[in-house]
C-alpha cells in the first residue's frame, strides 16, 4: 500500500461509521421498537457481502498473476466445506490453511 | 460497587474469557495481514482501535490493497458492519435507560460477543438493575477487546519479522471463508452467498470495485426474497434470532 494519506482517511472514516452504526439506536432512538423487516436487513448484510468480496480473490488470485490455481480452489473447498460441517470458524481456518500449504508444496 | 453489581461484572468476565481464545488469534491474524499489506504497527493498532470489528478490518484492508478509491473501501467496510445497528437496536430496550455518557461506552465496546452475550444474560435475568446489565456488559468486554488491540500489535510485529512469500495473500481470502461458512445455516443464507457470489464475479469489470456493492445488494435481495417464500411454505418457521454473526 503506497498511500498512507488514503489509509489514514479509511481508518478515521471507519472509525466514525463504526461507531455511528453502534451508536445510532442506543443513544438516539431510545426505547421505541425497531421494525423487524429492518433488523433482518441489518443482520445479514455480511453473509452476502463477504462472499462477494472473496469470489473473485478465489478465481483469479492475484498472486497467479490472475490464473486460477489449484492450490488455492482446494483450500476454498475444504475451509468451506469444514466450516459449513463443523459450525466452526477456526477448524476451518486451520484445515484451509493446512489444505493450501501442502497443496502448495504438493504441487511446487 | 454493590455485591450484587460486583458479582454481574464478575459473571461476565467468566463468560466472556473463553472468547480470548477466539479474538486474539484474529487480532494476530490481523496484525500479521495487515504488515503484509504494508502498515506499520501503528497503523494496524489504528485500525483495531478504531473499528474493533475484524471482517470489516479485513475488508477495507482488502480493497485498499486492491487499489480500491478510499470511498469504496469504507462503504464496503460499513456495510459489512450494518450488524452493529441490529445489535444497538435490540440493546437498546435493555441499556437505552442508562446515562449518556455510559451509552457511548457500551457503543464503542459493542461487538459480536459481547452483544450476544449480553442479550442472553438479560433475557434470563429479567430481575437486574441497570447497573448490574451494565456491570454484565463490561465484564464480558474486558477479556475480550483489550486483547483485540495487544494481539494486534503482537501480529504486526511477527508480520514485520516474517519473509514475504509464504502464500499469506490468501490468508485473507481463507479468513473470509471460514466466517461465512457457519452463517450458511438455512436456505435464505444459502441463497444470498450464491447470488452475491455469482454476481460479484459477472461484474467484476464494474470500475471502482462497484461490483462488490452491486452483488452485496443482489446477495441481500435474493436472502430477503427466499426468506419471504420460506415463511409462505412452512407457515410457523421462524428464522433463528439470537446468534452473532461474524
Amino acid at each position: 500500500m503506497s498511500d498512507h494519506v488514503t489509509l489514514w482517511l479509511v481508518i478515521a472514516g471507519l472509525a466514525l461509521g463504526s461507531f455511528g452504526l453502534r451508536f445510532v439506536f442506543l443513544g438516539l432512538v431510545g426505547n421505541r421498537a425497531m421494525p423487524e423487516w429492518l433488523l433482518r436487513h441489518l443482520r445479514y448484510t455480511a453473509v452476502a457481502i463477504l462472499p462477494a468480496l472473496v469470489a473473485p480473490l478465489v478465481a483469479w488470485p492475484a498472486a497467479t498473476g490472475g490464473e486460477p490455481d489449484p492450490a488455492r480452489l482446494g483450500a476454498t473447498f475444504v475451509t468451506l466445506g469444514v466450516g459449513i460441517a463443523t459450525r466452526n470458524v477456526f477448524a476451518g481456518l486451520v484445515t484451509g490453511a493446512a489444505t493450501l500449504f501442502i497443496l502448495m508444496a504438493w504441487l511446487g | 460497587m454493590t455485591t450484587t453489581v460486583k458479582s454481574a461484572y464478575w459473571k461476565g468476565v467468566r463468560e466472556g474469557a473463553p472468547f480470548f481464545f477466539i479474538v486474539s488469534p484474529f487480532a494476530l491474524l490481523f496484525g500479521v495481514v495487515a504488515t503484509e499489506a504494508g502498515l506499520n504497527i501503528l497503523e494496524s493498532l489504528a485500525f483495531s482501535v478504531a473499528v474493533i470489528a475484524g471482517a470489516a478490518q479485513f475488508t477495507a484492508l482488502q480493497l485498499l490493497q486492491d487499489d480500491a478509491p478510499a470511498i469504496i473501501a469504507l462503504v464496503s467496510a460499513l456495510a459489512v458492519n450494518l450488524r452493529m445497528a441490529m445489535y444497538s437496536a435490540t440493546l437498546t430496550p435493555h441499556l437505552g435507560a442508562a446515562p449518556m455518557w455510559k451509552r457511548v461506552f457500551v457503543a464503542y465496546f459493542l461487538v459480536d460477543q459481547s452483544f450476544a452475550l449480553s442479550v442472553g444474560a438479560y433475557e434470563k435475568h429479567r430481575d437486574w438493575s441497570m447497573s448490574q446489565k451494565l456491570a454484565y456488559f463490561f465484564g464480558v468486554v474486558t477479556p475480550i477487546c483489550p486483547f483485540w488491540y495487544v494481539f494486534t500489535v503482537v501480529g504486526a510485529m511477527i508480520g514485520e519479522a516474517m519473509p514475504a512469500s509464504l502464500g499469506l495473500d490468501f490468508a485473507m481470502p481463507i479468513t473470509f471463508i471460514a466466517m461465512v461458512a457457519p452463517m450458511l445455516r438455512s436456505l435464505p443464507h444459502l441463497a444470498a452467498c450464491f447470488v452475491a457470489v455469482t454476481a460479484s464475479l459477472l461484474l467484476v469489470a464494474l470500475p471502482l470495485n462497484l461490483g462488490l456493492l452491486a452483488a452485496g445488494l443482489l446477495g441481500m435481495t435474493a436472502r430477503a426474497a427466499v426468506e419471504q417464500w420460506v415463511a409462505r411454505v412452512k407457515p410457523g418457521h421462524v428464522p433463528q434470532a439470537k446468534e452473532a454473526e461474524a
